[in-house]
């Protein structure tokens, strides 16, 4: 070869397609059915995955080059947090609470992402997606890492989040983010691309994840914002995936229009189902709010996911249904959940509250449609009654939905007064639904939504007591076992802020680092 | 003379987090390799079934015939979580990159032996097909293992995989151009040469055991390719021919390989010495594996070592008995 003879030089595009693409065969010593088994069966089709756009072009010397930079940005950022008890800044010591639905709610999450994306990544033959899959594996599992030692040093000082992992799989309420992502990565790789790729990633992300970092930056919480900002670039990456995702599967077959609206479908449903967590989050944990949940999803929904739903359209995509109903549950949702966890307060893993004056009057101002009818005359009255020692505590369990596993909260579309149940019977047994869609969701699939582990089912049937359990004991008391088995101390973990030991530390520990006492 | 700078000091209410504390032997200050691997992987209450694999929990032991008591009993011996492994990745990518920066801005690719490009180009190049298969693999022992314990390093096996992947199409690109690479690929696909060693890639696409995939992809298939394409080939062979370059672009994998087997040998290690049973299939895994490798890179060997390759062939292979012997497994 005359080396003198200057070589081709190749673009960017071509560059990239020799360093994913250009590495991958076609095998002909086993069959492509056994080397990806889990390709047809939704029924999807796909014939040509050549025609994948890469979203972003990165090679693998780049990633680990930007990310060991991020990394370590994040981590003196970290280690000043913790020499300076960074913990102290934060606007008051009911923002701890955030955090711990969090690490407790959001984090195992993260986790079931990476290994779902892996699982996708290995599934899928076209080594586009692969690579865009297997990178977004391995950033999940950073954002897993990067949430737990974030949080660690609030693990040390504040109470509620000291077995968050046993926690997940097993306090009430998680079984509501829990069975959201088991749902994802138990369907086919295509449907577990729409539902996290696309639905949750890229419509619901700002939703989600952006509350969470918006309200730890404007509450002092430096560790959770700098996990938060540091991850904005892999955020950003991953929103790129999940759009092509949906625009490469729309654009192979006019088959699969109906299988995609039909998972945006229930993927926006059931992830907004989730959102309820992050709306009385929004609207009542943070000292400091950002915006009311109703903004929030005015601004992400309704005007950014509708202009992508009309941008959707050409492919014969329509704006899912369910987005009439959350459009008239956004003045009640964040105020019927709060109305919740306050009764709920003594099995759960983090403190609740009776919001003061000037939040009340917060809340008026941003629900002018129905916080002061509804919702403040019942806070007013709990208040009153915990004022007098009788601070509610509510210790009948609740039905569930069989499908969001929220207890049975929500009310009627458009009567606010009125409790909304649907039911179904399937093979000679009930299952109660708290809306139309999570109704037609099981009726879908009941062969799988029957499966579903119903933290209420359990305790009732005797599963969530610690081993050696005896409940026919005389004074048996159902609570303080259930605890045992979350793992959560009666009177440390649970129960109002106002008597809580956080509450006493943080005032101790803030009047110690800031006073000569 | 010390310095002594004064802090507020708050006594924390506990050093870690509960499993950690039960992992650990009590609550003690935890590293950051614990508190972002131990009990990462959910274990309790899964809600559904995969509708792939209906005969399995999400994350299911069962999935291998390796049984262990604890899957936590697998530690990284380098304690990798993403942030250590991101950045001992981004140093030596830094050396790999003013390694080719030296070859290139140098001409050095110009000044090889014409055979030692063509050597180079021949056995290189179809290996980037390899290192694409261990990508993949890596994924799916990542996916479908059990315990982030063991998990965890696969998926940073699989990126790793690709890298290699695509230092190997660079160096095709710096000592060849894009026709280089087509060849590699026809060969790969056409050549005696290379249908044994595509055949076992192949199938071991279709492995479904994580631990036996481990076995079949990181410890046999690597343990025997590195140690004689990359030290035997590249670092003696080819360099005492005047192709020192080529040592200087393939130096992440030399490095590469030095720093994974200490995980990979960890790894065997435990699981053959959790039982009888384990060290039974272990062995029996090792052994057939390893003599369809060997096979397999027999001809791949012949492309750079001619009349050595069966001496040098079986050097490698006494090696890799040897180092699983001090694995624990002796075969």
């Amino acid at each position: 070869m005359d080396m003198t003879v200057a070589k081709k030089k190749l673009g960017l595009k071509e560059r990239y397609a020799v360093m994913t693409r250009g590495l991958d065969w076609t095998p002909s010593y086993q069959k492509m059915e056994d080397i990806y088994p889990y390709i047809a069966y939704e029924g999807i089709k796909i014939h040509d995955w050549d025609k994948w756009e890469d979203p972003f072009r990165l090679t693998m010397d780049a990633y680990w080059k930007y990310q060991a930079e991020k990394e370590r940005k994040l981590y003196s950022v970290l280690d000043a947090f913790t020499q300076n008890n960074g913990h102290l800044n934060v606007t008051d010591a009911r923002y701890l609470n955030t955090v711990k639905l969090f690490l407790s709610g959001i984090s195992p999450l993260e986790y079931v992402a990476h290994r779902g994306f892996a699982h996708a990544g290995r599934q899928f033959p076209g080594p586009g997606p692969r690579v865009a899959c297997l990178m977004q594996s391995l950033d999940e599992i950073r954002h897993a890492q990067t949430q737990v030692h974030a949080v660690s040093n609030y693990n040390k000082y504040y109470n509620g989040m000291h077995d968050f992992h046993h926690a997940h799989d097993r306090v009430w309420f998680l079984s509501v983010p829990k069975s959201f992502f088991d749902d994802a990565i138990t369907a086919g790789p295509f449907e577990f691309m729409v539902s996290i790729g696309f639905s949750f990633e890229y419509v619901l992300t700002n939703l989600l994840f952006v509350p969470f970092v918006s309200g730890a930056a404007y509450n002092g919480d430096m560790a959770a914002m700098t996990f938060g900002f540091s991850a904005q670039s892999d955020e950003a990456r991953h929103m790129t995936l999940g759009l092509e995702v949906i625009k490469f599967i729309l654009e192979q077959d006019p088959d699969n229009v109906p299988i995609v609206q039909r998972w945006i479908d229930k993927w926006t449903w059931r992830g907004y189902r989730v959102l309820t967590l992050v709306a009385m989050m929004m609207d009542y944990m943070l000292p400091k709010r950002t915006m009311s949940w109703k903004e929030s999803w005015e601004i992400y929904f309704e005007e950014n996911g509708g202009a992508l739903f009309k941008d959707l359209a050409r492919y014969g995509i329509k704006m899912p249904q369910c987005a009439e109903q959350i459009a008239l549950e956004k003045d009640h949702l964040s105020h019927q959940a709060w109305s919740t966890f306050y009764n709920y307060a003594a099995a759960a893993n983090f403190h609740t509250w009776m919001p003061d004056e000037d939040e009340m009057e917060w809340l008026s101002a941003k629900y002018p449609n129905s916080f002061d009818k509804l919702y403040r005359p019942r806070y007013e009255f709990w208040r009153e009654q915990a004022a007098k020692g009788n601070r509610f505590y509510n210790k009948t369990l609740p039905m569930l939905c069989q499908t969001c596993q929220i207890p049975m909260i929500f009310t009627e579309p458009g009567d606010p007064t009125k409790i909304c149940y649907r039911e179904v019977d399937y093979k000679g047994d009930k299952y109660h639904f708290c809306s139309d869609h999570c109704k037609a969701i099981f009726e879908h699939e009941p062969e799988k939504y029957v499966q579903a582990w119903l933290p209420v089912h359990q305790i009732y049937q005797g599963n969530c007591f610690p081993e050696g359990t005896d409940p026919t004991v005389e004074g048996f008391d159902p609570l303080a076992a259930v605890l045992k088995y979350y793992n959560l101390e009666h009177g440390r973990d649970n129960l109002d802020f106002d008597v809580s030991e956080d509450k006493k530390n943080f005032a101790e520990w803030r009047g110690q680092a800031t006073k000569n006492i | 003379m010390q310095i002594d700078l004064r802090t507020v000091t708050i006594k924390p209410l506990r050093h870690t987090f509960d499993n950690i504390a039960r992992r650990i032997g009590g609550d003690k200050p935890a590293s950051r390799y614990q508190e972002g691997t131990l009990d990462m992987q959910q274990t309790a209450n899964f809600h559904y079934r995969p509708t792939w694999d209906p005969a399995h929990d999400i994350y299911d032991a069962s999935r291998s015939s390796i049984k262990m008591a604890d899957w936590y009993a697998f530690k990284d011996p380098r304690q990798f979580y993403y942030g250590a492994y991101t950045m001992a990745r981004a140093k030596q990518q830094d050396t790999a990159e003013a390694n080719f920066d030296f070859v290139e801005n140098r001409g050095l690719a110009a000044t090889l032996p014409e055979a030692v490009r063509d050597t180079a180009l021949k056995l290189l190049v179809p290996l980037r097909h390899v290192a694409w298969g261990s990508n993949m693999n890596n994924a799916s022992i990542c996916a479908y293992s059990y315990g982030t314990g063991f998990s965890q390093p696969h998926i940073f096996h699989s990126m790793d995989q690709l890298g290699i992947a695509q230092y190997l199409t660079r160096v095709g690109l710096l000592l060849g151009d894009v026709a280089s690479l087509d060849e590699g690929k026809r060969a790969w696909m056409d050549d005696d040469a290379w249908q044994g060693l595509r055949r076992y890639v192949e199938d071991s696409f279709v492995v479904k055991d994580p631990v036996e995939l481990f076995v079949v992809q990181n410890v046999v298939l690597d343990g025997l390719m590195y140690p004689l394409v990359y030290e035997t080939i590249v670092d003696d062979v080819l360099a005492s021919k005047g192709g020192t370059a080529v040592a200087m672009l393939t130096q992440f994998m030399t490095d590469w390989f030095a720093e994974t087997k200490k995980w990979a040998d960890a790894t065997v290690k435990i699981a053959a010495a959790e039982s009888a049973e384990n060290k039974e299939i272990m062995t029996k895994w090792l052994t057939a594996w390893r003599d369809r490798a060997a096979a397999a890179l027999l001809p791949v060997a012949r492309i750079a070592l001619g009349d050595r390759t069966d001496e040098l062939m079986g050097e490698v292979v006494q090696q890799f008995n040897a180092r699983m012997a001090k694995a624990g497994v002796a075969i």
